[in-house]
């Protein structure tokens, strides 16, 4: 049972690679969504940016992913048709295709922040002390955007004004994520010890297991609507 | 008259919070002085404004889990009576804080919290408003509202005591209960609690009632046309 879940998960993951690369529009599209939002911060502080202070720039950075986050992961269930999504689901269990989802997303933020991260320390400046912490935060972030966002992303892919309803329900869930992200990223900033932001991680870390179990019990009610 | 007893209960404990809760000896502390008897209304609002989304969720479950709609009717009632506490809520935490803390909205972490927590629950409203199928609203608006809840509590309860607030029981401050609690607060603010839980569930089974009308009445006028 449990191997057969796994074996739908790996295909199912390879499945979301090759329909990403096959329609290359839509990855590049959000890699040039994240430049193009860094470029456009870095013009509108007038190329002063040796007066950006730490927490504009902390801030700045992680409204930029977040947003990022929201328009990537929104189309990860409207951008099949309708009836592919049927024939899906007549060959797979909702867990398989929920967990899969989150993980292929949670690459996608990966690579996305990841990228995001290098353009904007190279435009604005790298102002990390600590980039190992800094990194970490950036691993668990993408992960924890990726599954918040996935499960809303079903939900708000089931209604009409989806693109409305996506930022609405998802702003006010993510922020205690995104509150313990920017502050960690400040620590990590500071170059501060990794002791004093163990309270964060493990914050962090316990937000990410209960949304993604949440994810995990919640789908299969609601793919069969 | 079914049931009339819990709703005259309500109206004795309300009444009784309001007289003694105005007119009660409370104990006297620096700086707060007499506005602790703001806990009577601001402090049992919020309690019971959790309660009631706790029994929202577990409506929310219990739909889920059955697939009656009627469940679903009590969540989403629920939802609402706890969001007009939570405004409440919201005022009267205003209020003390403009003669206690000197700024009717201080940048405090929990009220933050509160606020975002209000915003989840409006977003909650207004998924429900996008759908037309009954089913399918109830089945998808239930998805949210557990995990709505799931997000609430650690954003009302847990990350403000990880960081400085000015409420009791966080960064440090000690909670009510280890002092000044006394038990002339405890005669009041316990039935308080329960008080306005039950108005709550009133007000929640009034609308309840009007929705349920109003299916009746619809499913005629479609029995009805058939007919002709």
């Amino acid at each position: 049972m449990s191997s057969g879940i796994l074996n739908e998960i790996k295909t199912l993951i390879w499945k979301e690679i090759t329909l990403e690369w096959r329609q290359k529009y839509a990855l590049s599209g959000m890699l040039l969504y994240v430049i193009s939002t860094v470029f456009v911060c870095y013009l509108s502080f007038n190329l002063r940016r040796n007066q950006l202070t730490p927490i504009v720039w902390n801030t700045l950075f992680w409204i930029i992913i977040l947003f990022t986050a929201v328009n990537a992961i929104a189309k990860s269930f409207s951008q099949e048709r309708y009836g592919r999504l049927i024939y899906y689901y007549s060959l797979c269990s909702p867990q398989a295709i929920i967990i899969s989802k989150i993980i292929y997303n949670s690459f996608i933020m990966l690579l996305l922040s990841g990228m995001g991260f290098i353009f904007y320390a190279f435009v604005m400046g790298n102002a990390v002390g600590d980039m190992g912490l800094f990194t970490l935060c950036l691993f668990l972030a993408a992960i924890g955007f990726a599954s918040v966002l996935t499960l809303v992303a079903g939900i708000a892919s089931k209604a009409d004004n989806s693109a409305t309803l996506m930022a609405v329900l998802s702003f006010p869930i993510i922020l205690p994520m995104m509150l313990m992200t920017i502050r960690l990223a400040k620590n990590a900033m500071d170059g501060l010890d990794w002791s004093v932001s163990t309270d964060e991680i493990t914050t962090l870390l316990s937000i990410d297991l209960i949304v993604i179990t949440l994810s995990y019990l919640l789908f299969p009610y609601l793919w069969r609507s | 008259m079914r049931k009339i007893w819990w709703k005259i209960l309500c109206i004795v404990i309300i009444f009784y919070v309001i007289i003694m809760g105005i007119m009660g000896p409370v104990p006297h502390l620096a700086i707060i002085n007499e506005s602790i008897r703001n806990t009577y209304f601001h402090v049992a609002l919020w309690l019971a404004m959790t309660t009631l989304l706790f029994a929202s969720m577990i409506f929310s479950i219990r739909y889920l889990g059955k697939g009656r709609i009627s469940d679903d009717d009590v969540a989403s009632e629920l939802a609402k009576s706890a969001i007009f506490f939570g405004i409440l809520g919201c005022l009267t935490g205003s209020i003390w804080a403009n003669y206690t803390w000197g700024d009717p909205w201080p940048n405090d972490p929990k009220l933050n919290g509160a606020a975002v927590g209000i915003l989840i629950y409006l977003a909650y409203l207004l998924l429900r408003s996008s759908f037309e199928d009954e089913q399918r609203k109830a089945r998808i608006s239930s998805v949210y509202n557990i995990f709505a809840f799931a997000v609430f509590i650690p954003i009302i309860y847990i990350l403000p005591r990880l960081t400085d607030s000015l409420h009791p029981g966080s960064g440090g401050n000690s909670t009510f209960g280890s002092y000044d609690f006394d038990n002339n607060i405890r005669k009041v603010f316990y039935p308080a609690i329960i008080g306005y839980i039950l108005l709550g569930l009133w007000l929640a089974e009034l609308r309840i009632r009007i929705k349920v009308i109003n299916r009746v009445r619809d499913e005629a006028l479609i029995t009805s046309e058939k007919v002709q």
